[in-house]
């Protein structure tokens, strides 16, 4: 039994140890907001925070997540500064297929929570997730528009 | 025990591979599974003209709630082309409604969505949507329009002319009485539909060639929409296989197979035509346990991928047909002669590797036999009726019985056709009659990767003739391979003389005209044991920038800008000069020599053409040079797709096709090593992130010829535009893709 802290709620899961958050996630606690896209940290599909830093969490043991508040998508725009980058993304038509979007939005929080005003090496430096629709440009302007909403 | 043991200790000597070394075994099993059932790919990707036999069918498609919300049925997926919103704002135009009110799913099975190719077959895909089934939707919102108006006319016992729209209501204005489209819903629905209800003069349209907000961008900011992949029913068990590592074997015995079935979570193990599976009650658990199988595996049928099966071997073997005769695609004049007499005579050969799809939603497959004999699967595809045919074929019951659920994709680019062995449908039907659940399979990425249908290899050579002038008066050129219409519909459905287009389509097709000229396409095939398949602009996407490379090469050898040398060529074509003009205008004017920029970087610009899907396309590229490798600061890109139903949506369909045409330009490659697949990851297969993305302008040019395609039209010229501008740069000539092979200094 392992006890998580998810989206500001106690969860107590019965899984191995060594499972990875993301599938805990979203096979446990059926929060299938988070994505799986590549399963070794490359594309950032799976991004979610733990205690406020982006985390990739396919590559991340849930036993290492023990006593540390994850947030997911799901629950974003109960975050201030999520909610702005959501209000931004939907201004800004970033999504196009959508599916490395809940990773990106997370990525964009967790860089304006830490960096309001982020310039363009900031946002290209926080911003690693694959896009395979190419909507990088959209996802830059959305994040410089959430800044100049804060 | 003892038997495993024995197994264990065969597999631990190396013995993971039994195969035949005859390489090609068998027919090609691959063929004819199907990608839209009896449909030759050109009649599908021919130009709609008529097709309106469904566009009355109101109940098929509308579904008007009380609340005057819509639910439209589309015959289209949604994968993040933005079709659900074009053909919203399509029906929503001539009903006289808000496209914000609608919700836009993919409709199951039917003879009522077949509305491609002039009304006789369903797909998404050919940058077919739209330009395929506008007049279909005019007609189809109107008809519904003339049923409210009717209802409401019932209704107050008024006279239906005397009655007028606006969104979301009828009115008459006589006794200014009104009443809401979710009022009269239920009413208009009993009437029988009018055949022929009239359809707005398009100068009154306020919809249609508007920028309309795209639907369903809340939804997917917030993670809330629901792939594939997320899927969930009642008592389903969860999927992981392995593949044989090389195309084309079979599993034989398991060297561990108590110890996996005693791991956490697992049901059971199978063995599947080229793969093993574990069911599990987690995906994770199934994965695990599936790949700690250890599996013996023997070449027992089908075609197996040759031992020594490599990039090098299938480039040796297009090579190895050079001279061969082929079959003319284009033909005009002597062009054997014509060379004959040129003053000069330019000669090269151009390739481009495997693509892989790398959509980022990883294939899936979940399906439910239900107690009444009735099969439920949901499974990303873009041929909802050809799954069906599948499903029905692999669960030994009438397609009638089969319902197909087709979730929006997370993305897809030509990836989700059936494929024969390429998706895991078949097999989570099987393991789902196996188990007596529901099963859901998920393919890892890195099964994803070893199983694509990928973007065929490909090669192609150029001899070009100029006369004493610097003038252009002979070409040759040929295209030699196999695309996917040759390997999913047959070489008997190719035509006369016998042109594969998804090998042939922008080699074939140009604008330029060339006196004396030769398009030829030398059939060669690759191994049964890879699968090809449709890429996002499919031939277009290495032959634009064989063509386009070309031209430039051609172009220097006369000593000419390449800019006036196409637009010599095009003398004939106002619509191609005018899309010139366009392209240079927004680039801020033309510069055929590199430069400095601002910031004190050495700069050039490269130009290409493409004429994809019935649109036309100028792309402009500026690139430099940091430390050997390419950087693209600025891609402008004018098409013109005769006309524009949504042009902020087509900016952002071009920006995307930019995006995957400069990522293939720059890095990406499918890498087969002795019979295997080596790009596995993200990590091995290069796509373009964010820190390469160069800035992008589009414009859109409205020619008013007939409607072309635009989710893949953006994406041929982006390859030879940057090669082009690389190669005046540093003199440096790309003629084999990616540019990550080649490290680039300044001239
Ligand atoms: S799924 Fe975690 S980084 Fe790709
Ligand atoms: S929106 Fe499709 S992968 Fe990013």
């Amino acid at each position: 039994m392992i006890e998580l802290t998810v989206n500001g709620e106690t969860r107590r899961v019965e899984v191995e140890a060594d499972t990875p958050l993301l599938w805990v996630l979203r096979d446990t606690l059926g929060l299938t907001g988070t994505k799986y896209g590549c399963g070794i940290a490359q594309c950032g599909a799976c991004t979610v925070l733990v205690d406020g830093q982006a985390t990739r969490s396919c590559s991340v043991p849930v036993d290492a997540v023990r006593g540390a508040r994850v947030t997911t998508i799901e629950a974003i725009e109960k975050d201030p500064v999520g909610r702005r980058v959501v209000e931004a993304w939907v201004a800004q038509e970033v999504p196009q297929c959508g599916y490395c979007q809940s990773g990106q939005v997370m990525a964009a929080t967790a860089l304006l929570t830490t960096t309001p005003k982020p310039d363009a090496a900031d946002i290209r430096a926080a911003m690693t997730n694959i896009c395979r629709c190419g909507t990088y440009n959209a996802i830059a302007a959305a994040i410089r528009q959430a800044a100049d909403a804060a | 025990m003892q038997v495993e043991e024995a197994l264990l200790a065969r597999i631990e000597a190396g013995e993971t591979l039994n195969l035949s070394r005859r390489g090609l075994l068998g027919g090609v099993a691959v063929a004819g599974l199907l990608l839209g059932a009896g449909m030759p790919g050109r009649v599908a990707r021919a130009q709609a003209t008529g097709g309106l036999q469904h566009a009355t069918k109101v109940a098929a498609y509308l579904n008007i709630r009380p609340d005057g919300t819509i639910h439209l049925r589309s015959p289209f997926v949604e994968g993040g082309q933005g079709v659900d919103t074009a053909i919203a704002q399509i029906v929503a135009e001539e009903l006289d409604a808000d496209p914000a009110r609608f919700t836009v799913t993919c409709a199951p099975p039917g003879a009522d969505y077949m509305v491609v190719a002039n009304g006789q077959r369903r797909l998404t895909g050919g940058s077919l949507s739209v330009r395929s089934s506008y007049a279909h939707f005019r007609k189809l919102g109107a008809t519904a329009r003339a049923m409210l108006l009717q209802a409401a006319a019932e209704q107050w016992s008024v006279p239906a002319k005397d009655l007028v729209t606006e969104p979301g209501r009828v009115l008459h204005r006589a006794s200014g009485r009104a009443a809401e489209y979710g009022e009269l819903a239920a009413l208009a629905a009993a009437l029988t539909p009018p055949a022929d209800a009239p359809l707005k003069d398009p100068k009154n349209f306020r919809l249609i060639g508007k920028p309309v907000p795209r639907l369903g961008m809340r939804e997917r900011a917030t993670g809330r929409v629901q792939y594939a992949i997320d899927l969930k029913v009642e008592g389903m068990l969860q999927a992981a296989v392995v593949h044989a590592p090389r195309a084309g074997a079979q599993p034989g015995e398991f060297g561990n197979e108590a110890q996996v079935k005693a791991m956490p979570g697992v049901h059971s193990v199978h063995r599947l035509p080229g793969a093993v599976a574990v069911v599990a009650d987690s995906f994770w658990h199934a994965r695990k346990a599936v790949e700690s199988l250890q599996v013996i595996w023997t070449a027992l049928s089908g075609p197996v991928l040759a031992e020594d099966f490599s990039n090098a071997t299938m480039l040796d073997s297009l090579k190895g047909a050079k001279g061969r005769p082929g079959n003319p695609a284009e033909q005009a004049g002597d062009v054997e002669a014509a060379l004959q007499r040129a003053a000069r005579v330019i000669e090269a050969e151009y390739d481009a590797p495997y693509l892989a799809h790398a959509q980022i939603e990883p294939p899936s497959a979940l399906a439910r036999f239900n107690a009444d004999g009735t099969l439920d699967v949901w499974v990303p595809n873009q041929v909802p009726e050809v799954f069906q045919s599948v499903a029905a074929r692999e669960a030994g019951i009438e397609p009638a019985k089969v319902r197909i659920h087709t979730p929006p994709l997370g993305g897809f680019f030509g990836r989700h056709f059936a494929y024969g062995p390429g998706n895991p449908m078949p097999q989570a039907i099987r393991l789902a009659k196996a188990v007596g659940r529901p099963v859901k399979v998920i393919w890892t990425r890195e099964e994803e990767f070893r199983r694509d249908a990928y973007r065929p290899l490909a090669f192609a050579n150029f001899r070009a003739g100029l006369d004493n002038q610097g003038k252009l008066v002979a070409l040759h050129a040929a295209g030699y391979g196999e695309g996917p219409i040759t390997r999913h519909f047959g070489a008997a459905r190719l035509g006369n003389p016998p042109i594969d287009g998804s090998i042939m389509e922008g080699l074939s097709g140009k604008p330029y005209r060339v006196a004396n000229k030769r398009i030829e396409y030398v059939p060669v095939p690759h191994p049964p044991g890879v699968n090809l398949g449709f890429w996002r602009s499919v031939g277009h996407s290495m032959n634009d920038f064989f063509f386009e490379c070309f031209l430039d090469e051609v172009a220097q050898a006369a000593g000419r800008d390449p800019l006036a040398f196409r637009q010599t060529l095009l003398q004939h074509s106002p619509r191609h000069l005018n899309l010139l003009k366009a392209v240079t205008e927004l680039a801020g004017g033309w510069r055929g020599q590199p430069f400095e920029a601002p910031d004190g970087s050495r700069r050039a610009r490269g130009l290409a053409m493409a004429s994809p899907f019935g649109s036309e396309v100028a792309t402009i590229a500026e690139v430099s040079i940091d430390q050997g490798e390419v950087v693209v600061h600025d891609v402008w890109v004018a098409i013109d797709p005769g006309q524009a139903v949504n042009p902020r949506i087509i900016a952002q369909q071009v920006e995307s096709a930019v995006a995957i045409g400069l990522s293939s330009a720059l890095a990406e490659e499918v890498i087969f090593e002795r019979g295997e697949p080596k790009t596995r990851n993200f990590d091995t297969y290069t796509v373009l992130r964010s820190d390469r993305m160069p800035r992008v302008h589009v414009r859109v040019v409205e020619s008013g010829a007939p409607m072309g395609g635009i989710g893949e039209p953006g994406l041929p010229g982006v390859p030879p535009a940057v090669a082009n501008a690389v190669a005046t740069l540093t003199g440096q000539r790309i003629r084999s893709l990616p540019f990550s092979k080649t490290r680039f200094g300044q001239a």
